[in-house]
C-alpha cells in the first residue's frame, strides 16, 4: 500500500425516510483508503452497499448522505452539483453491481454499451471506440470478442455478463473501482476467475479497489485490509492477513458459523448477538 | 430408503442427467454437488415428479415410483426449495401457508400440528399469523421447512436450503436440519453448490458435471482431501479462497 491517499471518509451517515420511520443505515463509518484492496465486509442490512452507494451520490431520493468529510483526490464528494457528479461517476469512480442482468442494457448490444460508455468521457471516433471496446473484452478474457460485441445481454451467460461489466466499468480507466458483490451470483469457479480478471485489471492500471462482500473469507484471501460492518458500523479494521487474529466478537463470530470440510458433523457455533455491538 | 439407479431425463432434446446413482440408507444424510447446470436439482425435480421425462428406476421405500406420484409419496417425502422468498405464498399467512397441506391430506387437527411444526423449527407461535413479508429470510426458510415437516416425512429433499441466507444464518438453519434428522429420524438428500456445507451435513457425498456423476466421496475423504477426478480437485481448490496461481490452473469444463 503507498502512502498517499485517494480517498477519505469521515463520519459518514445515510438515513432513509420509510413510511414506518427513519432508518439509519450507515451510522459514523470513517476510512481512508490508498492504491489497495480495500474489502468491505458484513451480513445483509449491515450498510457495506449503502456505503459504497453514498461514495458514488447513489443513495436512493428517500435517503440522505451526512458526512464530515468525504474527499476524493481533488474532488470533495460530500458537496457536489449534480453536473459535477457526472464528471466523477464513470470517469473516476466507477460501480460494477452484483447482477450483470439487471446492469447491462437488455436492447442493446453489448458492444454499443462498452462503446458508450468510453465515449462519455473520452472524445474519440467510432472506429477508435470499437478498436478499444473489442481491445477491452479481450482484456477481460473474452475468447471470441468479435462474437460477443455483437451479442445482446440475454445470449451470454452470468460469468460473461460479469467480466462485460468488468470491461464497461474499466475502460474508462478511472481510478477507483466500488465493486459492490460482483461474483456472489456466480458458480465458484468462474467467481474466482472473474476476480482474478479484476485483480490483474486493478494492479497493472494502479487504481484503488473497494470490493463489498458477504463472504468474509473470500474476502480475506483477496483483498489488503478488511472493514467489517454490523449494524451500520463498522466494529473492527483489519490487515486481511490477520484475519485470524480478529478480536471482535462479531467477525470471530462470522468466521466460526462456517461449515468446515472437516469431517466434523456436530452442531455449529452460532451468533450470539450483543445489543452493545450496534453502539459502535 | 432411497435407490436410483441408471437415471437419465432429458429437457426436450438436452439430455441432462445420464446414468446417475444414488443410494441413501435410512436415516442416512446424501449431498450432491455441483456448480450451475450440473443436473443436481434436476435429480431431486426428477424424484419429487417434477420432470416428466425420465427413465431408470427411482425406489422410495420399497417401492417403485410410476410417471405419477400419489399423495402417500408425499406424505412420506418433502422437498424445501432454495428460495424462501419464492416458496411462500405472497398473500398467505403462514397458518394458511402450514394448514393447506394438513387439509391436503385430510389429516384433521390442523390447529395443533400447526403449533407442533413451529416449535420443531424454532418459531414463536406469534410468528403464525404473519404474512412471509413480514419474516426475515431465515425466518421464512424456517416455515418452509415447518410446510415440509407437518405431514410428518420420513425424507427431506433439500436444494440448496442456505444459500440464500447470510452465514450466521445458515449456521443456524444448518443446525436444526442436523437436529430434526436425528430426533425425527429424517433421511436427506441435499443438494447444494457448496462444498463445505455438504462435507459438514452429510456422509456421503457426489460431485456432478454435466448431469453425470463423476465422483463419489464420504465426508472424511473430503476432510483429508482427497479427491481423485481433476473436476472435483478444482472444486475443492475453489472452496479454499482466492488464489491467484491456484485460478491460472483451472480448466473450462463445457
Amino acid at each position: 500500500m503507498s502512502s498517499e491517499t485517494l480517498l477519505t471518509v469521515k463520519n459518514l451517515e445515510v438515513t432513509f425516510n420509510t413510511p414506518k420511520g427513519k432508518v439509519h443505515a450507515v451510522r459514523g463509518v470513517s476510512f481512508d483508503l490508498g492504491r489497495e484492496r480495500l474489502g468491505i465486509v458484513g451480513e445483509s442490512g449491515s450498510g457495506k452497499s449503502q456505503t459504497g452507494r453514498a461514495i458514488l451520490g447513489l443513495t436512493a431520493a428517500n435517503g440522505t448522505i451526512r458526512a464530515e468529510k468525504m474527499q476524493f483526490r481533488d474532488v470533495d464528494l460530500a458537496n457536489l452539483k449534480p453536473k459535477q457528479w457526472r464528471k466523477v461517476r464513470g470517469a473516476r469512480i466507477s460501480m460494477i453491481m452484483q447482477d450483470p442482468k439487471y446492469s447491462l442494457n437488455p436492447v442493446m448490444t453489448i458492444g454499443d454499451q462498452i462503446i458508450e460508455a468510453y465515449r462519455e468521457h473520452h472524445k474519440v471516433n467510432a472506429k477508435e471506440a470499437r478498436l478499444r471496446a473489442l481491445e477491452m473484452l479481450e482484456a477481460v478474457k473474452i475468447r471470441d470478442p468479435e462474437r460477443v460485441f455483437n451479442a445482446y445481454p440475454h445470449e451470454t451467460s452470468g460469468g460473461m455478463g460479469q467480466r462485460v461489466m468488468i470491461a464497461m466499468m474499466l475502460i474508462p480507466d478511472p481510478e477507483l473501482i466500488i465493486a459492490d458483490e460482483p461474483t456472489s451470483a456466480l458458480d465458484v469457479t468462474v467467481q474466482l476467475q472473474v476476480m482474478a480478471i479484476l485483480d490483474d485489471l486493478v494492479r497493472d492500471r494502479g487504481m484503488a479497489l473497494i470490493f463489498i462482500s458477504h463472504d468474509l473469507q473470500l474476502i480475506s484471501s483477496f483483498c489488503d485490509r478488511v472493514l467489517v460492518m454490523y449494524q451500520g458500523h463498522v466494529v473492527e479494521e483489519l490487515r486481511a492477513s490477520e484475519l485470524h487474529n480478529a478480536k471482535h466478537p462479531y467477525t470471530k463470530g462470522l468466521l466460526n458459523c462456517l461449515p468446515k470440510m472437516d469431517g466434523d458433523h456436530s452442531d455449529l457455533p452460532t451468533l450470539e448477538r450483543e445489543a452493545s455491538w450496534a453502539e459502535g | 430408503m432411497i435407490e436410483i439407479s441408471k437415471l437419465n431425463a432429458w429437457f426436450d432434446d438436452n439430455h441432462v442427467l445420464k446414468d446417475v446413482d444414488i443410494s441413501v440408507p435410512a436415516n442416512g444424510s446424501f449431498g450432491l454437488v455441483g456448480e450451475s447446470g450440473s443436473g443436481k436439482s434436476t435429480v431431486l425435480r426428477t424424484v419429487t415428479g417434477l420432470v416428466d421425462d425420465w427413465e431408470g428406476t427411482i425406489t422410495v421405500k420399497g417401492k417403485k415410483l410410476g410417471p405419477k406420484r400419489d399423495k402417500d409419496f408425499y406424505r412420506l417425502a418433502q422437498m424445501v426449495f432454495q428460495d424462501p422468498f419464492g416458496s411462500l405464498h405472497p398473500r398467505h399467512t403462514i397458518d394458511r401457508i402450514l394448514t393447506e397441506p394438513v387439509n391436503i391430506h385430510g389429516l384433521g387437527n390442523s390447529d395443533a400440528r400447526v403449533v407442533e411444526a413451529l416449535t420443531q423449527v424454532g418459531l414463536d407461535n406469534a410468528f403464525r399469523f404473519r404474512y412471509p413479508h413480514q419474516l426475515s429470510g431465515g425466518q421464512r426458510q424456517r416455515v418452509a421447512i415447518a410446510r415440509a415437516l407437518i405431514l410428518e416425512p420420513k425424507i427431506l429433499l433439500l436444494d440448496e436450503p442456505t444459500s440464500a441466507l447470510d452465514v450466521s444464518i445458515q449456521a443456524e438453519v444448518l443446525n436444526l436440519l442436523g437436529r430434526l434428522r436425528r430426533d425425527l429420524g429424517l433421511t436427506y438428500i441435499m443438494v447444494s453448490h457448496d462444498l463445505a456445507v455438504v462435507a459438514h451435513m452429510c456422509d456421503d457425498i457426489a460431485i456432478m458435471n454435466h448431469g453425470r456423476i463423476v465422483e463419489r466421496a464420504t465426508a472424511g475423504q473430503l476432510a483429508e482431501g482427497t479427491l481423485e477426478h481433476p473436476y472435483s480437485q478444482q472444486l475443492y481448490k475453489a472452496a479454499g479462497g482466492y488464489d491467484r496461481a491456484v485460478v491460472d490452473t483451472f480448466v473450462d469444463w463445457d
